[in-house]
């Protein structure tokens, strides 16, 4: 048994793979945390007014959010603003060749965003656009550099520039590393605020991604607790029959 | 008579059931002193019933059309009831099945269970693994995410570095001049007919070559030559029914524990059974920075990397690649030791077996991480232990220390 915990433990600790960032930026910790409904609900409120205008998330249905303790009249009345039925996908209007001229890229659906990216990213590059007067939309971010998505929270985090120091690298090239933030033009919020608002819209991605999570580990400690039993059954079982052979 | 009895008479007077049952199960003597690692032939087993259930529900709602593929399994982890669990066991069932396979083949390693008579036995196994191999690659492809195009497209082209017919092979096999709807469409055909029927075929092969001979077991002594004057019987057999049958429901239990912990608290094992790639769509423009297959092939993806290329061509990597695989087949004939089982080889077989486990492993790890230059020596040097081990096996198993093999088994 020994050899198979140990093949186990050495795949389970090992890094996780390929949700590094290509910037090799250090991320954040997001604040995920799928048992608060309250933060899930204000999440997807986020999600609905300030993504989906380009950004659509065509494998999730409205009528999932009851999940997270909404009812339809509730998800009616607040987060659907077009014709769609509850019933129906978070798609969007913009057209993929009106977003390939406008952006220069059609900006991705965020249905599995968070399972491809990871929650740590998403609440790092959301709180790291700074202005790049050198782009088409005077946006840049460090942990996605030339990225094609303005800055769409900008009213609420304000503007803020990135100060770069430059640092040697091991082979002597001179490199631009990212140092800090600095504020130049207040949001309507907080930065503490902001970012609570950022953590509740990557905890509601991160939802988003997986919404049978929930329902998988509950479903899961039955299935390990039915599986024990029957181990004490199938050993005594065992046991007994063996008891003749010598 | 109990009405029971007439019917299985009825039946018996047609078909052999239970002359079968009796020349499979209840009478069919296996030696008494299995340890661990005999749990997981029957595992093996039990992971292909697992994967051919789930492959069916899955097929009912999968849509095998570039368009449609990625939107349709989020349709089964979303919309389909319990489509995430059925979806989630077949994805972890395919990781476990090579776990499963790998530590099968290594116990046949340790105990010689290759060696005479059991030659044809192996081979089959060989032909099952080469199958699995070819089962599991295509079923990647499947998701039609990112890593399983670029994945597949990679694979794929290791065809054309044959010389000569290389570009119309790897044409031929993808039905397009990339990885495309086509490649996608027969894909699926050979996932869940062509190589499930193979691989059913090959088993029940695998297991009447098996129950011809009988089994080896830890001690590599033939329990047959040793039989009851009376009934004769082997002394050290038990038969599989009910001993091994209430014996392989432990394993079965534990190893369902392992198992629904992936399923349920990591189906993606931190991006080992499921990459973070493989959920973002498949684009045919956009080429991930790190391609690297899923775990089970790295190793031999690890050798593929580490040969350099000859007039520019990488055929001799694609060669060394599938010699990796095939020349397990050749184990039987490349033995020469005096004893079968690891308990009684001396000290040279230990140590290549030792730094054979060490040569697979590494170049699993190695498969994954990109291509340094520090990396691809590592690569090259595992690559010539891992080798060695098959082709000096003339050698130091003739010439190393066995102890003597007891007469009987020894519990």
């Amino acid at each position: 048994m020994n050899s198979m915990k140990k093949l186990f433990a050495v795949l389970l600790f090992a890094p996780t793979l390929a949700l590094a960032n290509e910037e090799g930026a250090k991320l954040d910790s997001a604040p995920v945390d799928l048992a608060n409904h309250a933060s899930l609900q204000r999440g997807a409120r986020m999600f609905v007014n300030y993504c989906l205008n380009c950004h659509s998330a065509n494998y999730m249905r409205y009528s999932r959010l009851q999940d997270l303790g909404l009812t339809e009249d509730e998800i009616k009345e607040n987060l659907l603003f077009t014709r769609e039925k509850p019933g129906e996908t978070m798609a969007v209007a913009m057209t993929k060749k009106d977003a390939k001229s406008w952006f220069g890229a059609t900006p991705p659906d965020l249905t599995v965003i968070a399972r491809s990216r990871g929650p740590d990213w998403l609440f790092t590059y959301l709180r790291s656009f700074y202005r790049d007067d050198s782009r088409p939309t005077g946006w840049n971010n460090t942990v996605f550099d030339k990225v094609g998505m303005p800055h769409v929270l900008a009213t609420l985090q304000g503007e803020q520039i990135a100060h770069f120091r430059i640092e040697k690298d091991h082979e002597g090239n001179e490199q631009h590393v990212f140092d800090r933030f600095e504020l130049i033009r207040p949001g309507t919020v907080s930065l503490a605020q902001y970012d609570a608002m950022v953590g509740d819209l990557v905890n509601y991605l991160a939802w988003m991604g997986e919404p049978a999570k929930e329902k998988r580990m509950t479903t899961g400690i039955f299935v390990l607790l039915f599986l024990g039993i029957f181990f004490v059954v199938a050993y005594y079982l065992k046991k007994e029959y063996w008891k003749d052979v010598h | 008579m109990s009405r029971m009895q007439e019917l299985l008479n009825w039946v018996d007077s047609r078909f052999p059931l239970t002359a079968t049952f009796k020349a499979h199960l209840s009478e069919y003597y296996a030696p008494k002193n299995f340890n661990f690692w005999y749990f997981f032939g029957s595992l093996a087993l039990l992971v292909l019933v697992i994967q051919i259930v789930t492959g069916i529900f899955l097929a009912m709602h999968y849509k095998p059309d570039a368009d449609m593929a990625f939107a349709s399994v989020e349709y089964i982890m979303r919309d389909v009831d319990y489509g995430w669990l059925i979806r989630y066991i077949h994805s972890t069932g395919a990781s476990a099945f090579f776990i499963v396979v790998y530590l099968h083949m290594f116990r046949g390693l340790m105990y010689g269970s290759y060696r005479r008579p059991r030659e044809l036995i192996w081979l089959f196994g060989v032909v099952i693994y080469l199958a699995l191999m070819a089962e599991a690659f295509m079923g990647y492809l499947l998701p039609w995410g990112q890593m399983s195009y670029w994945g597949a497209q990679v694979i794929v082209n290791l065809f054309s570095a044959v010389p000569f017919i290389g570009n119309d092979l790897s044409l031929w096999i993808r039905g397009d001049y990339v990885v495309s709807d086509a490649t996608l469409n027969r894909f699926f055909s050979f996932h869940v007919i062509a190589v499930p029927l193979v691989l059913l075929g090959l088993v029940v092969a695998h297991l009447v070559a098996l129950h011809e001979v009988g089994s080896n077991n830890p001690d590599g002594v033939e329990i047959k030559k040793h039989k009851d004057p009376v009934t004769h019987l082997p002394l050290d057999g038990i038969p599989f029914h009910p001993y091994y049958t209430v014996k392989d429901i432990v394993g079965v239990v534990v190893f369902l524990m392992v198992f629904s912990a992936v399923v349920f608290f990591a189906p993606a094992l931190g991006g080992y059974f499921l990459e973070a790639n493989n959920f973002i769509p498949a684009d045919p423009f956009k080429t991930p920075a790190h391609i690297a297959p899923v775990w089970y092939f790295t190793p031999f993806y690890a050798i593929l990397r580490a040969v350099p290329p000859l007039f520019g061509s990488q055929f001799p990597g694609v060669i060394l690649m599938g010699a990796a695989v095939v020349i397990f087949a050749a184990l039987p004939w490349l033995d020469r030791g005096a004893v079968k089982s690891i308990r009684y080889r001396g000290a040279l077989y230990k140590w290549f077996l030792a730094t054979f486990v060490v040569a697979f492993i590494g170049l699993g790890w190695l498969g994954i991480q990109p291509a340094t230059p520090l990396y691809t020596w590592f690569a090259r040097i595992l690559s010539v232990v891992y080798f060695a081990f098959f082709l000096l096996m003339p050698w130091y198993t003739k010439i190393d220390k066995t102890k003597p093999e007891p007469e009987r088994v020894t519990g």
